[in-house]
């Protein structure tokens, strides 16, 4: 029993990770806590949804498909919604993306209807073995897409010119520009970086949520709540907040029954504010990577 | 000998404050001059007009004969000029490899960058032990080192240094600019170096300005400003 709630919690740990994830690199580079970020995995479900069975198309074409229309929405936003308000305070851009969250709220459903859709590919709960436990076929799948998408991470940041840049972006962007560094290019490339992981997000959570506009607001939040467990800074610190929520939640819903599930994120985050308002791989705030 | 910057009547101001109140200085091709003056003379400002980063309200600015009015920072770095900045700046997050790779980020050409990565780290073989370090945990002098490195790794045909010996020992200062004069005699790298410290700078510079309230007060062979008298007690202090 423990065993198994143990890695079913770090597989939806992992899925959270592809938010909590996002936030973080939107926020340590523009100041702003992006709570479009769930609509945006949202849009992306709807539209594998759309490719899948309007479309006709394969499973991978649709998430192929989703996470370009995902980008694409990043990208639009960075340019038309918050690169004119740039350098407004933070209050002002908080606000934009929470405009942002209606708006995607509204136009989803006005467009594909308020009711909650399955998703045409199904999570597959047979159990394989995996180092003496049994877990669902499905949970893996979705802990190899997230250890796939967090090793690309980790050598785009590590390896890359564009990676490196991105960190010098939210290290001084002054300096950087100094350098010769365009940083406004390098917020544009931050906001597509967040459209990519929400279409995995939604894409890879459609199955186990069902597809509706709503479908993203517990998981947005228990992203946030990982982000702040990482202090906002760090990705390894979101990522290890993201599956300790996971792990959390699922316990309690194995043990103290599934009503207690939800709970726990929140539960988790008053008790972190409380105790450690600089999150709690606060000392790493400044070594991320 | 040739001109490779020209600034003339240059203003520039942060809100209501005049930081730059006209001035004109020159910087011929392979020199090293001095930009001397009191705190708050506009120094600092005056780099940053070079750089695009307090863009001019009027005058002009020649590099190599074209007006960099309306050039972004990054276009300027691409034109070759590369300012270190005053009190360092290097990405505390970063390595040093890395710090010195942002360097070279308006760059293309992968064997050029290897070639100055080498450069930089034969002349500051300090760097060279400490590659895979965090730039944050380097001492003042080391980060000063790379600060330089780094702005060196755009290969620029202008450096502008800011305070390179702020806060430094005398020693190390001495090391700095035994380097610097290295560079801009073996690659005839034109060097435009701010300075509090008016005693090491004229030492090392062929010519100098100095700045009082926005405008040059004064300038001159290092020579003659050195022996000056007057520029001495007036601008230089004592040191
Ligand atoms: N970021 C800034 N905002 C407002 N005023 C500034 C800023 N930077 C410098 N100043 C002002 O501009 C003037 C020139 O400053 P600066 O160029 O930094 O002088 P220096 O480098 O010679 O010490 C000073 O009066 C200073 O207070
Ligand atoms: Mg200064």
């Amino acid at each position: 029993m423990f065993g198994q709630l143990f890695i079913s919690g770090v597989a939806t740990g992992a899925l959270y990770a592809l938010t909590a994830v996002a936030v973080v690199v939107v926020f340590r580079n523009t100041r702003t806590i992006n709570l479009a970020q769930g609509d945006f995995a949202m849009v992306g479900a709807f539209a594998a949804l759309v490719f899948i069975k309007d479309f006709g198309l394969n499973y991978y074409v649709a998430l192929f498909g989703a996470v370009l229309t995902c980008v694409l929405l990043g990208i639009a936003f960075e340019r038309i919604v918050m690169r004119p308000i740039a350098d407004s305070d933070w209050l002002t851009l908080f606000t934009a993306t929470l405009g942002m969250y209606y708006v995607l709220h509204g136009v989803a459903g006005w467009f594909w209807g308020r009711d909650t859709k399955a998703f045409p590919v199904t999570f597959d709960p047979t159990p394989i073995e995996v180092i003496g436990g049994l877990v669902s076929q499905g949970h893996v799948i979705n802990m190899a897409w997230a250890g796939g998408i967090g090793l690309m991470l980790f050598w785009f940041f590590r390896y890359t010119k564009q990676g490196i840049a991105m960190r010098a972006v939210t290290d001084d962007p002054d300096t950087a520009m100094l350098m010769g560094i365009p940083v406004r290019f390098i917020v544009l490339l931050t906001w597509g970086m967040a459209g990519f992981l929400a279409a995995f997000a939604g894409v890879l959570l459609a199955p186990i949520v069902y597809v509706a506009p709503e479908m993203m607001d517990e998981v947005l939040i228990k992203g946030y709540v990982a982000a702040v467990f990482g202090g906002l800074y760090s990705i390894p610190g979101a990522i290890l907040g993201a599956l300790m929520i996971g792990i959390t939640e699922n316990m309690a819903g194995g043990y103290l029954g599934s009503h207690f599930k939800t709970a726990t994120a929140f539960v988790m985050i008053v008790v972190l504010l409380a105790f450690r308002p600089q999150g709690l791989f606060g000392i790493q705030k400044r070594r991320e990577f | 000998m040739s001109l490779l910057l020209e600034l003339s009547a240059v203003e520039a101001s942060y809100g209501v404050i005049r930081a730059l109140q006209g001035v004109s200085l020159e910087v011929g091709d392979g020199d090293m001059v001095a930009l001397l003056g009191a705190n708050g003379a506009g120094k600092s400002t005056t780099l940053r007009s070079i750089s695009g980063m307090v863009p001019p309200t009027s005058g002009q600015i020649l590099f190599d004969g074209k007006s960099l009015a309306g050039l972004t920072p990054n276009e300027i770095v691409k034109l070759g000029i590369a300012h270190v900045p005053e009190g360092r700046k290097i990405f505390k997050d970063l390595t040093v490899s890395e710090n010195l790779r942002m360097g070279a980020y308006s760059r293309s050409d992968k064997t050029g960058i290897i070639e100055d990565t080498d450069m930089v780290l034969n002349l500051f073989p300090r760097l060279k032990e400490r590659e895979g370090q965090l730039g944050g945990s380097l001492s003042g002098g080391e980060q000063q080192m790379l600060a330089i490195g780094r702005g060196l790794m755009a290969r620029p045909r202008l450096l502008l240094l800011d305070e390179p010996s702020l806060g430094l020992a005398p020693i190390i200062i001495a090391d700095i600019f035994t380097t610097l004069k290295a560079v801009n005699a073996e690659r005839r790298m034109t060097m435009l170096i701010v300075e509090q410290n008016a005693n090491v700078a004229l030492k090392n510079c062929h010519f100098g300005y100095v700045l009082r309230v926005g405008k040059v007060a004064v300038s001159g062979e290092s020579e003659k400003l050195r022996t000056n008298r007057e520029v001495v007690e007036s601008y230089l202090g004592v040191h």
